[in-house]
């Protein structure tokens, strides 16, 4: 048992050794291959699949595989031993709380994307003329630097509900009641659950829509500015009529990318509220159905409807990235 | 934060506990592996370990981290004693592991069953061998009240050994508070809603509830409903409920919503309303017996529902006794006075061997029960158990409840499958606190009650 454990530990810090050290190793190892063993011409058809293997090998394991069981997954019962065709489709999209988390994950897209993006460009435009840009960016994209579930925790904090008789430790209920109203539980009350959930991911995602377009309004030429000052144009109408235009490449890729992360989101959901009180994500749903309630079928086909609203989003960005190729 | 493992766990927890579990084993088990090895070797002549047979006797269980150093210290007098050498291993993935275990031939000699619901199904599929090849049922009742056998018996043979149990049938008051506003302890539920109506009438909250557990909300709620269950239709009508024999909202279950509802939703009854019941978190919910509201001296509140282990939860400077103590939940229907709703860990032997059968005897015996109750946060329903080694007067008086009740049922919410028990169940409280009607929330988890065969499907999905 003894020496048992002594040569586990040694497996563990040979294992960390060789994953950081062997990576580096195959690729110049199979370089100097391909270099001696094939002659200048085949080597420039080669090498590059030598460089993509790899990748591609992990990605075929990792993620092609597993989509592919996934969806054959979801086609069976709870266990995977039966097969039951379309019925947990079926059920996924007549249930009522699965309806429920569509028409969350709705309002989500279409808040978070349109919020955040609104306010990254305001912010972007704005900031743009302040002395202090540098420290006033960092401050307002700080929050991407936390993880969804440390940004939870904080914000639990912030909306914490204590009843009106106690010291209130939540921020907002403690302006709540100082101003004389009664603490509401934000996390709890239906009507607006949802909304102060959404505002966290708001708040995390602003900072990062900024940066990408601040640097695309920096990117804006001076002279095409200036040329437009010089025949009369309002800063407004710059603004729309010529800023926009210009960086609306930037503003569909930073959309895209919100939409998809917020299509994921799972982890503030669970954390604030465990998708209970009508604030359940497609996502949330997912997890709970694969690992809580062991039922395979239904949480793997919750992961194709999921995979499934991707991809038209996926699609668009990828024709939009290959335009910009042709443009360029 | 979680004390006890009959408080549910969330997905992320229990996927993050299994990687601290297999570390913790990992690193805990290697000392105590070792120092075992080196006291076998010295009697026994091999060198090599050998995993199952020969003077070993091994044992899963959801015992991890530092209640695992109580239970090894359990097993500890027998090791000694016989020189077997037992070999424990904690996961958090009980239920998932051991029927893949089972299936592969690999199965543990006995396993520490955290609810009977699995043991059920492997005692059905002839998985296990009945305790009775060990101890004779005469032998049995020496140790167990009949109420417990009764737990732990499947067609007509008894399976397990009872261990660590949790009593959930317990309200929780503070005597000093109940004194100054001149309040009796009811015994029905009548007296019951009486005295809340009386403490409304004074001006306080008669109620603490708090449902927050992360995304285990809801869960208190449940115990409220199966421990009034209990009470109002009786042991074998709660037992048709957990196997789905009757249907989730049968007028019984729904009945037993609606009293709850006469606690939840009654206005004033609840410290902080639905909103703080739904707010706050559980553990956090025990202290409003023992803060006063702000600016008054009258307590948040005056009573609490919830199980022994809440204990864990008290400010530092309660006194048991003085400052908290109990009352079981009271009667509705005096048929069914003396039931109480317990969890608990159950063994049962799954390779016939002579130091499994050891092992079992032994675990029946009071030693190992005395051994755990002495270092805390236990209780046992064996009746040969000294009752002076519980360090506090509480849990002794909880022991005494134990082994004396007439009917004991298990928490049903552990014992349905997952979908339900720790799923629409939960957050159907949520939603019935938060105002859903009774026939909304109890329609709702029908509906998503499955359709296959509760334990079997749900449990067994090793395949």
């Amino acid at each position: 048992m003894d020496s048992n454990n002594v040569s586990l530990i040694f497996k563990a810090l040979l294992a960390i050794f060789l994953g950081s050290f062997g990576v580096i190793g195959v690729f110049y190892a199979l370089n100097i291959l391909v270099e001696k063993a094939f002659p200048e011409r085949a080597r420039i058809k080669v090498l590059p699949w030598i460089y993509v293997g790899p990748a591609l090998l992990l990605l075929t394991v990792y993620l092609i595989i597993p989509t592919l069981r996934t969806v054959y997954l979801s086609l069976f019962g709870p266990s995977s031993n039966e097969f039951v065709g379309l019925k947990n489709y079926i059920f996924v999209l007549t249930a009522p709380d699965t309806l429920t988390t569509f028409r969350n994950n709705l309002l989500w897209l279409v808040l978070v994307t349109g919020i955040s993006v609104f306010l990254g460009l305001i912010i972007a435009v704005l900031i743009d003329r302040v002395k202090y840009e540098q420290v006033a960016k960092s401050l307002i994209f700080l929050p991407m630097a936390i993880s969804f579930v440390g940004a939870s925790v904080i914000w639990r904090f912030i909306y914490a509900y204590r009843p009106a008789d106690a010291e209130q430790i939540g921020v907002l209920n403690a302006i709540a009641t100082g101003l004389g109203f009664e603490p509401i539980g934000w996390l709890v009350n239906p009507a607006i659950n949802n909304f102060a959930l959404i505002a966290i991911m708001i708040w995390l995602q602003t900072g990062f829509c900024m940066v990408l377009l601040s640097s695309a309004v920096k990117g804006v030429p001076a002279d095409v500015l200036e040329a437009a000052r010089v025949d009369g144009a309002s800063e407004v109408q710059i603004f729309w009529r010529i800023i926009i235009p210009m960086i609306m490449p930037t503003i569909l890729v930073v959309s895209t990318t919100v939409i998809v992360l917020v299509l994921k989101v799972f982890d503030i959901v669970f954390v604030m509220t465990g998708g209970n009180l009508g604030t359940d994500v497609i996502a949330s749903r997912m997890i709970r159905e694969m690992f809580n309630f062991r039922n395979y079928g239904r949480g793997s086909a919750i992961a194709v409807i999921l995979l499934i609203a991707v991809i038209p989003v996926m699609v668009a960005n990828i024709r939009r990235f290959r335009q910009q190729e042709l443009n360029r | 934060m979680f004390f006890s493992r009959w408080q549910p766990r969330s997905a992320a927890r229990i996927t993050h506990q299994k990687i601290l579990s297999r570390l913790s084993v990992g690193l805990l088990l290697a000392p105590i592996l070792y120092s075992c090895d080196t006291a076998a070797s010295t009697d026994a002549s091999t060198d090599v370990p050998v995993p199952s047979g020969s003077n070993t006797v091994t044992v899963l269980g959801v015992v991890v981290s530092e209640q695992q150093a109580k239970l090894e210290a359990a097993f500890a007098p027998f090791e000694e004693e016989t020189g077997i050498d037992v070999i424990y291993e904690g996961t958090d993935a009980f239920t998932t592991l051991l029927p893949v275990r089972v299936d592969s031939g690999d199965a543990p000699d006995i396993a520490m069953f955290p609810q009977p619901g699995l043991m059920r199904s492997l005692a059905e599929e002839g998985a296990l061998i009945p305790v009775t090849e060990v101890l004779s049922q005469e032998e049995l009742a020496t140790y167990y009240p009949d109420s417990w056998i009764d737990l732990s018996t499947v067609n007509d043979e008894i399976y397990g050994i009872w261990y660590r149990s949790a009593l959930k049938s317990l309200v929780w008051y503070n005597p000093k508070e109940f004194e100054a506003g001149g309040y009796q302890t009811p015994e029905t539920w009548d007296e019951l809603i009486a005295l809340s109506d009386e403490i409304v009438a004074d001006g306080g909250n008669p109620w603490c509830l708090g449902l927050e557990s992360g995304n285990a909300s809801g869960w208190p709620g449940t115990d409220w409903v199966e421990d009034i269950l209990l009470r109002t239709a009786g042991p074998e009508f709660y037992d048709q409920w957990v196997q789905h024999e009757v249907p989730f909202n049968a007028p019984e279950v729904q009945a037993a919503f609606d009293y709850f509802g006469e606690i939840a939703k009654t206005p004033n009854y609840l410290y902080g309303g639905q909103t703080g019941a739904l707010s706050i978190p559980w553990g956090d919910s025990i202290s409003g017996l023992f803060t006063a509201k702000r600016g008054t001296d009258t307590p948040e509140c005056y009573m609490q529902k919830q199980g022994n282990f809440i204990s864990s939860f008290f400010p530092v400077d309660v006194v048991a006794c003085e400052d908290v103590d109990f009352f079981p939940t009271p009667i509705i229907n005096p048929e069914y006075e003396n039931a109480l709703l317990v969890a608990g860990d159950i063994f049962a032997m799954l390779n016939d061997t002579p130091e499994a059968r050891q092992l079992m005897a032994y675990l029946a015996t009071p030693t190992p029960h005395e051994i755990w109750a002495e270092r805390g946060g236990f209780l046992s329903a064996n009746k040969q158990v000294d009752l002076s080694v519980y360090p506090d007067e509480l849990s002794r008086k909880q022991a005494e409840l134990l082994t004396t009740a007439d009917v004991v049922q298990f928490d049903a919410s552990d014992a349905m499958p997952g979908s339900v028990g720790t799923g629409t169940f939960w957050s159907g409280m949520m939603d019935f606190v938060a105002g859903a009607t009774t026939e909304e929330v109890t329609d709702k988890i029908e509906f998503y009650w499955p359709e296959e065969r509760v334990v079997s499907s749900d449990e067994a999905g090793g395949e």
